[in-house]
């Protein structure tokens, strides 16, 4: 099986956020590969095992990518490509998807796999935005899955229920949390992933003028909401405290 | 300038859900004066038409197929496509649903525009329309424009208010007949899980556990006090890594980002991948034994004590007051 990941570098979850010359500050950040993308890592070497084949996991970003990329080769993904997109001027979601539609122009592709959502821009839009440009079926939020020669069986979270759908080879899914437990790089996963492939490509190199990929929307301005105040710890008997807090939130918080 | 903005509206259980009429209040902001005309999908659904009407809309396309039953990406994406065709919008609002977030994206890319989810916010200024989304959920905010192509705006429940219903307006409800074709993904089966309907990005009220609650039965009295409050039940990574509840449930960086009028806290220490789930939520109300926890530096009410004493006495209370 021709099996793909398509990974974003973000920001660390413990992360706090802070702001410097109108741009959110990487100073000193530690970065991880996305969670929601890591279970899609994770579910694609599952595939591979299972019916052999081989994991390529793409990303579109800067240059520093390449260690979640290793990270990802470290798990057990055979080849790693990363797409530079420095010079892509206001991208957002419509340009990452146009890149990696060039990029799987020439490609056989059984499945690809995404996260969901990544934690930072928060958009989940790549992963169905990909699907349509390549005119393959996609399944967001996916739990479970099952493949059976060109059948696909998948369990999908939607808002807590659960659809089970059918659908076949080629797709596109995107996981959600409780489709695996990511397994960490093993020593000697980490040593062979320093040998394994890593193919770094420019725009130009798919032949695509950035003019093409420019982005449908563009960012203003980026701000920290206000902190938020401690407010109030009750005292007295439990009794009495529980009383209080009960009138405060009829009469002074008005949500009751 | 005027515009011709579609609103989707998104039917559960027979009955709309509250964040297409929010959403009809969106595209008035961005329609600028111009016509709302609201979308309705699914196989007999034109008896809810009305009610978008009176929520704002003036008037409403209704797409019956018994293939529009079940939400599916391709039988809705070929059946607003058709729709976008003949009615030439500038702009499409959505919730931010699981359905929002899995159709807008798809549409978009085939018609080449910008789309812009998960706004809380939109201001016109000097005829600019300005989106306001949260990002690193929440921890931050970003304001941003579409330059190109239809306006694509999925909006987040619970943030941008419903107009006031008014039952004496009236609009065209119109039948629209869409040829749709082979349905690449087809649903099997859905499996209910949330049992009370409450959900939790659309909940007014939320009552969430941490690792405070101890186990799966440690939610019961969680449960009793969100039935007395008609709230949802959530919980943080940490209840949810220890299989204490399914992570269906799960508020923070990963798992879902809220913004009720009420968030009651229990038993949840405050770290910052929780908080970045639900320090935008309006009131919050900490029950933790530990004074030092985190979560007491954002809250708006804090009681100092064992949940498994304060819950049931606030349940207690509330059903005192509430009678």
């Amino acid at each position: 099986m021709n099996i793909y990941v398509i990974l974003k570098r973000t920001f660390d979850t413990e992360e706090k956020i802070a702001i410097e010359n109108g741009k959110i500050s990487e100073d000193g950040v530690e970065f991880i590969i996305n969670p929601y993308d890591e279970y899609a890592v994770e579910e694609a070497i599952k595939l591979r095992d299972e019916h052999g084949g081989e994991v390529t996991v793409v990303t579109v970003g800067e240059e520093e990518s390449d260690k979640q990329l290793r990270t990802a080769l470290a798990m057990g993904a055979d080849k790693a490509v990363l797409i530079d997109d420095e010079d892509v001027e206001d991208g957002d979601q419509f340009s990452t998807a146009k890149i990696l539609a060039a990029y799987f122009e020439d490609k056989e592709v059984d499945i690809i796999l995404g996260g969901n959502v990544a934690i930072d821009g928060a958009s989940g839009q790549v992963g169905p935005r990909l699907a349509e440009l390549l005119d393959i079926p996609h399944v967001t939020t996916i739990t479970k899955l099952e493949i059976d020669g060109m059948d696909v069986k998948i369990e999908r979270d939607v808002e807590g229920d659960v659809e089970v759908i059918e659908t076949s080879l080629p797709v596109l899914v995107t996981a959600q949390q409780g489709l695996n437990e990511p397994r960490y790089p093993s020593l000697p996963g980490i040593m062979k992933a320093k040998k394994k492939p890593l193919e770094e490509l420019e725009i130009d190199d798919l032949d695509l003028d950035e003019d093409e990929v420019e982005g449908k929307t563009r960012t203003l301005e980026v701000y920290l909401p206000p902190e938020k105040q401690a407010g109030k710890v009750l005292e007295g008997e439990l009794d009495d405290q529980v009383k209080e807090l009960v009138s405060l939130l009829r009469s002074e918080a008005k949500v009751i | 300038m005027a515009k011709k903005v579609l609103v989707l509206g998104e039917v559960r259980d027979g009955e709309l859900r509250n964040v297409s009429y929010e959403a009809v209040a969106a595209a008035r902001e961005i329609a600028e004066g111009g016509e709302i005309v609201s979308v309705l999908c699914g196989e007999s659904v034109s008896g809810l038409a009305d009610n978008l009407i009176h929520y704002g809309a003036d008037r409403v396309l209704v797409v019956e197929d018994e293939k529009l039953e079940t939400y599916t990406t391709d039988g809705y994406a070929q059946a607003l496509l058709q729709v976008i065709d003949q009615e030439n919008p500038e702009g499409i609002v959505f919730g931010h649903t699981a359905m929002g977030k899995d159709l807008s994206p798809r549409l978009a890319a085939k018609l080449g525009s910008g789309l812009v989810s998960d706004v809380t916010g939109i201001e016109n200024t000097g005829g600019n329309l300005i989106y306001t989304r949260p990002i690193y959920s929440g921890k931050a905010f970003e304001k941003k424009i579409i330059t190109d192509g239809i306006s694509f705006v999925t909006i987040r429940p619970n943030n941008i208010a419903a107009l006031e219903k008014d039952e004496s307006r009236s609009g065209d409800v119109t039948n629209v007949d869409v040829s749709i074709m082979d349905l690449r993904t087809i649903v099997k089966e859905i499996v209910r899980k949330t049992t009370d309907g409450v959900d939790l990005s659309e909940a007014k009220i939320i009552v969430a556990g941490g690792r405070g609650v101890k186990s799966a039965e440690g939610f019961g009295p969680l449960e009793e006090l969100a039935e007395v409050l008609g709230a949802a039940v959530g919980a943080s990574r940490g209840a949810c890594d220890a299989e204490y509840c399914d992570y269906g449930l799960q508020i923070g960086q990963t798992g879902k980002v809220v913004t009720p009028d009420l968030y009651i806290a229990c038993g949840i220490s405050g770290a910052i991948q929780h908080l970045a789930g639900m320090s935008n939520s309006k009131i919050i109300v900490a029950i933790n034994k530990d004074p030092e926890a985190n979560i007491f530096n954002i809250a708006d009410y804090g009681i100092v004590g064992d949940l498994f004493e304060v819950v049931p006495k606030l349940t207690e209370e509330f059903k005192k007051v509430l009678v």
